[in-house]
């Protein structure tokens, strides 16, 4: 089963602390969506909100459409996976899956036949009559996702399920988490600090910071087209340039920078066209410097000189120094840069995105 | 100089534990003195104390009324803290401290101040002494035990449990009885233990809260008055033996389980 | 700060669960004390109290000796029983610890306290079979001609003082051998690595590691030994009483309540003030 999930200007205070501040969200029904921030964000208290395991000092959660802010954990259509897994120590993998069937009074038989055949979808149907403690971190993982799955909740929430799991297993269990999701059409959505994780199995990322939604969009549109100098700064690498608005035409406007001045699309402007005059600031992705390429227009901020290298295997990331502003680029791993060596500081344009303060889905 | 400590060492600890079970190797050995006096010379070897022990209904009815108290104030003291220690260890209750403080407070206070303390409001209330009364003064004292054992192991990663639990549907009675008692049933069943023990072997409130009916302990009191005798001998080592068989059979039961598990 | 419905729920549930546990020691802890302190305040007519405020039996325990001398006695015995306990089970702990190899250290330990599986009053009493003129000790010494007076090890403090000695010694060294193996190897290892020799180590790093553990054992002795009626009874005789002694002859000769509970509440002072003393070795906390 699935269900759509409506959050209506959801806030949580702690004595004087805003753990969530006026946050609205809508989640389609079977989509994978992941709250991403740095922890103390909010996005594990609006987990918890829509789990029941807290309730929200105003605002209102419906799920499927039916009203859910004062539900109690087990009579909504939600389960979650916890980050430690909370499975029962003292029961068999199968009587752990088994448990919210139990609990819903269906026949002993009949449980564990269906417990089984959840085992089954996570690879551990031989491993039944084990009990936790005998399971590897990855491995009591599944049982979690298991017994959260085999109640048939509308929506899984996923707090963090991945963090205790080394890299290598980690991503393995990405693939995994996201396959099951497709199976089985339950809506996800999935907590975590990880922009990686985040981009491996999210439709869509809601990046959340200090209590509020930052950004909200499929992976890419947040990594190309961030909707906030936080959002562009926590999804991967970005320069930022701090400049003013100068002239304003239909389609274009001129920005002045320290780097000298340059004219950009309007679609440059992920938040609409500021005011001449303003104070915007530039964020341009460090393997941007390295597209320029005649056939696109393409915009120049001077040269710069190569301070410092390293080699990443996908790329160099250089230090570059251009005017007394420090930048990071990244370049083709086939090239070899050298410190000292000078930098056409040269991208297209429409890869440029502008921000103005304070911008942000959720201001 | 190593030899040196090592001798010195097995010679401390061989005093100490002489010292250590020279009155229990006493007492076993002179219950089977043939003779009135449990002293030496050992006059020869005998069983009639033992009989005479066995064949003693006061003693006997002291030792089944001993169980009894033991066994259900335990039982009683072991439910109440586990409640409490539930309670504080999974809400937020105001002066959570202080009402902490208070579950423990008893376990500070000498057992004899308690016994008195609660045979000066009997003594008001009218209320006949008795085994109920002596069940009521062991449970006070053993009741911080229990709260105590079992509110240390109550951790914080066991809140996710039985949060998942409840997620799955369960009510809140099925939580406690279906995943927070059985998780922690290692230490709730080691303070139950703890506090048969301590129950089954507490003198002074059951002999300031008892009357007609006694524990054990208050009856080997009572045959102490008359002196050094053989059968006390005998009351004393078939206690020991029964204790000690029973922290075998516990010990060989936690070892398996923990053997197991590991 | 507002409590949402479902809190309020909460809040209801958790007062449910801990107020049968908060009942019971309010109503059967903290009620009879609070009504032995009023009593201690009260007096005695014949056989019935009168409620009357006075601090008649304070006054008569300091100036009557035979009261004030019960505090006395009890507090230089417990002082005598915890030094030696301390002193007797430390090295014990100590070879059962680093010693003893490991496989064998649980059945020594176990050894260690068997006797504590005696009844508490047997146990009394055992000594008094092993002290007393015509005890094994006396025996035995006579039989061997290194006396001819039996000596006087029973009926006197130092009866008590042996069988406190011996419950103590065991739960001492249940208590420091739990400490001692709780310390890293690695502390030693350090300690031997910088050029301390073995007693320099114990010295300077195990013992100042385990003193907190060693207060905890004190405390628990001086707390239970000046508390303590049946080993003093039994082992102690008549000429000396201690303060818990002085306590139930209140009760059963004169049924002079009053005075037993201002009695009581003088030795719950005393050990209040031996808790303040140490307190700050004795921080209970939840693990």
């Amino acid at each position: 089963m699935t269900a759509d999930v409506s959050i209506l200007n959801a806030t949580k205070v702690f004595g004087a602390f805003r753990a969530l501040d006026d946050v609205s969200l809508d989640i389609a029904a079977g989509e994978f969506i992941v709250l991403l921030g740095p922890s103390g964000c909010g996005k594990t208290t609006l987990l918890s909100i829509l789990g029941g395991f807290l309730e929200p000092t105003s605002g209102t959660i419906s799920i499927g459409g039916r009203d859910m802010t004062h539900v109690s954990p087990a009579k909504r259509p939600t389960t979650t996976m916890f980050q430690d897994y909370a499975l029962f120590p003292h029961m068999r993998l199968l009587d752990n899956v088994g448990f919210g069937l139990r609990m819903r009074g269906m026949a002993k038989a009949e449980r564990d036949e269906k417990a089984l055949s959840y085992l089954d979808l996570v690879g551990l149907r031989a491993s039944a009559a084990k009990k936790p403690h005998e399971l590897s971190g990855g491995q009591r993982q599944r049982v979690a996702l298991a017994r959260a799955l085999a109640v048939d909740p509308d929506v899984l929430l996923l707090d963090e399920p991945l963090g205790a799991l080394d890299l290598k297993l980690r991503r393995q269990m990405q693939d995994e988490l996201k396959a099951i999701q497709k199976r089985v059409g339950t809506t996800f959505v999935h907590v975590t600090h990880d922009q990686e994780e985040a981009m491996a199995i999210a439709d869509r990322i809601v990046v959340m910071n200090k209590g509020r939604i930052e950004d909200v969009g499929t992976p890419a549109s947040i990594y190309m087209r961030p909707r906030s100098l936080f959002s562009a700064g926590f999804m991967g690498e970005a320069n930022f340039l701090p400049a003013k608005v100068r002239g304003l035409s239909a389609n274009e406007a001129e920005v002045e920078t320290a780097l000298g001045r340059v004219a950009l699309p309007a679609s440059a402007f992920v938040s609409g066209m500021p005011a001449a005059g303003r104070d915007v600031t530039l964020c341009i992705r460090p393997e941007h410097f390295r597209s320029a390429s005649a056939a696109v227009p393409t915009v120049s901020l001077g040269r710069g000189r190569i301070t410092g290298s390293a080699f990443f295997g996908t790329h160099h990331r250089c230090h570059v120094a251009a005017d007394g502003t420090a930048l990071t680029a990244h370049l083709p791993q086939t090239e070899e840069p050298e410190v000292g060596a000078e930098l056409d500081l040269r991208l297209k344009a429409d890869s440029i995105v502008v921000l103005q303060d304070g911008a942000g889905v959720g201001h | 100089m190593r030899r040196l400590t090592a001798a010195l060492s097995a010679l401390y600890a061989g005093l100490i534990y002489l010292f250590i079970f020279l009155p229990v190797v006493v007492l076993v050995l002179f219950s089977f003195q043939d003779g009135t006096l449990p002293v030496p010379p050992l006059n020869g070897l005998t069983l009639r104390w033992y009989e005479a022990v066995l064949s003693d209904g006061k003693l006997m009815a002291a030792l089944g009324n001993s169980l009894l108290v033991a066994v259900l104030s335990s039982a009683l003291a072991c439910l109440l803290g586990f409640l409490a220690a539930y309670a504080f260890a999974r809400y937020r209750l105001p002066a959570s401290a202080l009402l902490r403080g208070l579950l423990v407070a008893p376990m500070t206070v000498s057992t004899l101040i308690i016994g008195l303390g609660l045979l000066s409001v009997l003594n008001v209330t009218g209320l006949r002494l008795s085994l109920v009364t002596v069940g009521i003064g062991h449970v006070v004292i053993n009741l911080p035990l229990c709260f105590a054992v079992i509110y240390a192991s109550m951790g914080g990663h066991q809140v996710n449990i039985e949060r998942a639990a409840r997620d799955l549907g369960a009510k809140d009675w099925q939580v406690m009885a279906l995943v927070t008692a059985p998780m922690l049933m290692p230490s709730i069943l080691a303070a139950f233990f703890l506090s048969v023990t301590f129950s089954w072997d507490e003198f002074i409130v059951a002999f300031l809260l008892s009357r007609f009916d006694v524990t054990l302990p208050v009856e080997i009191w009572s045959m102490l008055r008359s002196g050094l005798d053989p059968k006390t001998n005998a009351v004393g080592s078939l206690v020991f033996l029964v204790s000690v068989a029973f922290l075998l059979v516990m010990e060989l039961a936690v070892f398996r389980k923990s053997g197991r598990s590991s | 700060m507002t409590a949402t419905p479902l809190e309020r729920a909460e809040r209801r549930k958790a007062w449910a669960f801990a107020l049968p546990g908060l009942l019971w020691t309010g109503l059967f802890f903290l009620v009879p004390f609070a009504y032995m302190a009023m009593l201690s305040f009260w007096t005695r007519q014949g056989r019935e109290v009168v409620a009357t405020w006075t601090l008649d039996n304070y006054v008569a325990f300091f100036e009557k000796a035979h009261l004030f001398k019960g505090l006395v006695v009890s507090l230089e015995i417990t002082a005598a029983v915890t030094v030696i306990s301390v002193l007797l089970a430390y090295p014990l702990a100590w070879i059962i610890a680093e010693r003893v190899p490991k496989r064998w250290q649980r059945f020594a330990l176990i050894m260690a306290i068997l006797p504590f599986w005696t009844s508490y009053v047997v146990r009394s009493y055992s000594w008094l079979l092993v002290l007393s003129k015509g005890g094994v000790v006396n025996q035995a010494l006579l039989w061997t001609g290194l006396l001819s007076e039996p000596l006087e090890l029973s009926a006197n403090r130092t009866g008590t003082i042996i069988g406190f000695v011996h419950f103590f010694v065991m739960l001492l060294t249940l208590t420091i051998y739990a400490n001692l193996i709780q310390l890293s190897p690695n502390y030693r290892r350090a300690a031997a690595d910088l050029g301390a020799n073995a007693f320099q180590t114990f010295w300077h790093v195990v013992l100042p590691l385990t003193l907190p553990g060693i207060m905890v054992g004190a405390f628990l002795t001086f707390v239970l030994c000046i508390g303590d009626y049946i080993t003093p009874q039994i082992l102690g005789g008549n000429n000396e009483l201690v303060l818990p002694q002085v306590i139930m002859l209140q009760l059963g000769r004169r049924a002079d309540f009053p005075m037993a509970a201002a009695l009581s509440l003088v030795l719950m002072v005393v050990v209040t003030l031996a808790y303040v003393a140490c307190a700050r070795w004795l921080k209970m906390e939840r693990t």
